[in-house]
């Protein structure tokens, strides 16, 4: 019993990230359709990013804010440079875009910075843990689950109370009514791309404190988590992409620490195995969503 | 206000609209009728900026807009409740009103919406009510409030009775009459010929993509040649 409850309190922080993940990739789906493979690719700039700035002495307290301005940023100029120009196009050249927008920011800093590991430190309480009763809890997923809890409350106050909000709601569900009604198709799907930054930018600091390094490639693993919490969730879905972040995480938890010793190292391979079935048998994903307009 | 000369759109080869000519002037209730794949909706989403037309201009309020998306049509002053209402069936009553007036300040859209509870009182009683759970009737009733929360200068009505039990297609007629006593200026898309005869100042009689003749209720009902206009939508 005390094992499950560690596994569902581990399971939750880790969750949590995927969540955020995911929630960025639905916004940007719900809007627009696109599935949007180059997410991974905010948390591969604000890397790098944090990377040069502790170079000059930066502390994480610096650092933190400064990889949500980055992320914010970079999802913008993504927008701008590639996907505001594919607006409208089939679903399938979207899905090239966003490709093509993955593999050139890796290119990018293989080509321009370098193909190695470039590290930095990760904060001192980053692996300390406490106890509660006989579980050890991670000071990391504390604050990993409660910075979430904040964002997602955040979140959805955004959606439900602001015009900004409702803006978007109505554009994921038939955008051409929306724009009768004088939303500006420009603002709201550049603020779509502002919120998925940031949302990745929580997410990323997360991510980089615990990896502590970042590579061309790092934005795969971030990315590959995202969009399948988001498919999980059943795309387009805000809800249902916070449920699948969590689901794959406890998913991921559990199966490390209950498979036998020689199979746990296999554990993401397992993961896919399930995702699968999941969707052999319910290929809408967790939940329904009534199919949205495309721009 | 509002006028439309020689408008073609196309869909691909297909003109759905050819050379149409229509003028609605302030404070007129237009009508606009005619059989199904007359070109009426195309007619009307091509002013409302969701189609481009092909060639022909349309001036509104003296500025040319021909083209325009129909974000800018809106600020323009151009507003239109959509075929099939098209409501925001996830959001609240309130929330698809709000939306109506996104392009107003946050006081003024208060006020909007104060307006709406005493123009609608059905759809104060839903105020939070998902508007996917409204009637027929009701959902309407919504898609055109959500117009109204814009302030237009010109609301345009696509097939408003359209699937509604008779009772509630008088309840819309008499929806129009009110607005047309506050002044409004409307242009309406009606399958029912003859009451929309009696509702507007005048009517545009459209056919296979063409706007064929325009006059007042009672000259048009002694055309006999448009017998199938009447009897046809």
């Amino acid at each position: 019993m005390t094992g499950l409850l560690q596994n569902l309190i581990d399971g939750l922080g880790r969750g949590s990230i995927y969540a955020l993940l995911a929630l960025g990739i639905a916004v940007i789906f719900g809007v627009m359709h696109l599935l949007n493979f180059a997410h991974g690719e905010l948390i591969t700039v604000s890397g790098y990013a944090s990377f040069a700035v502790f170079q000059s002495g930066w502390t994480w307290y610096l650092v933190a804010p400064l990889i949500i301005v980055v992320s914010v940023l970079a999802s913008l100029l993504i927008e701008r440079v590639a996907f505001s120009r594919v607006r409208g196009a089939s679903d399938f050249t979207l899905l090239l875009t966003s490709f093509g927008v993955h593999f050139l920011v890796s290119a990018m800093f293989v080509m321009y910075v370098s193909a190695s590991v470039k590290s930095f430190p990760r904060p001192g309480w980053v692996t300390d843990t406490y106890s509660v009763g006989s579980l050890s809890i991670e000071v990391f997923d504390t604050v990993v689950i409660l910075v979430t809890l904040v964002t997602l409350i955040a979140t959805a106050a955004l959606l439900q109370r602001t015009m900004f909000g409702l803006s978007l709601r109505a554009a994921a569900a038939d955008f051409d009514t929306a724009r009768l009604m004088g939303v500006r198709s420009d603002s709201v799907i550049r603020g779509a791309f502002a919120l998925s930054g940031l949302l990745a930018g929580i997410a990323g600091i997360f991510w980089l404190m615990r990896a502590g390094s970042t590579t061309p490639t790092g934005g795969i693993d971030p990315m590959l988590k995202g969009v399948l919490a988001a498919l999980i969730g059943g795309l387009g879905s805000l809800r249902g992409a916070v449920l699948g972040g969590l689901a794959l995480g406890m998913a991921e938890v559990l199966l490390r620490s209950r498979l036998p010793a020689g199979v746990a190292p296999l554990t993401e391979g397992v993961v896919f195995a399930l995702i699968a079935l999941l969707f052999i048998f319910r290929p809408q994903g967790l939940i329904t969503v009534a199919h949205a307009e495309r721009v | 206000m509002l006028e439309v000369s020689g408008l073609t759109t196309r869909y691909g080869n297909i003109s759905a609209l050819r050379d149409a000519n229509v003028s609605v002037g302030a404070g007129e209730v237009v009508g606009l009728i005619g059989p199904n794949g007359a070109g009426k909706t195309t007619l009307l989403g091509s002013i409302a900026g969701l189609l481009r037309p092909a060639s022909g201009s349309v001036v509104f309020d003296g500025n040319d807009v021909t083209g325009a998306p129909p974000e800018v049509m809106l600020r323009s002053g151009l507003a239109l409740v959509p075929e099939h209402r098209r409501i925001f069936t996830d959001m609240t009553v309130q929330e698809n009103l709000k939306i109506g007036g996104v392009t107003r300040s946050a006081d003024e859209r208060a006020e909007l919406l104060d307006e709406m509870a005493l123009l609608f009182p059905v759809l104060r009683d839903k105020w939070d009510t998902p508007a996917g759970f409204l009637s027929g009737g009701e959902a309407q009733q919504l898609a055109i409030a959500r117009a109204l929360m814009s302030k237009p200068k010109l609301l345009m009505m696509d097939e408003p009775t359209l699937g509604l039990a008779p009772v509630l297609v008088d309840a819309i007629f008499e929806l129009i009459d009110t607005l047309r006593s506050e002044g409004r200026t409307i242009l309406v898309v009606e399958q029912n010929a003859t009451r929309m005869l009696g509702a507007a100042d005048r009517a545009y009689v459209m056919r296979s993509g063409e706007v064929v003749v325009t006059g007042t209720g009672a000259e048009l009902r002694e055309r006999s040649d448009l017998f199938d206009t009447f009897v046809g939508g």
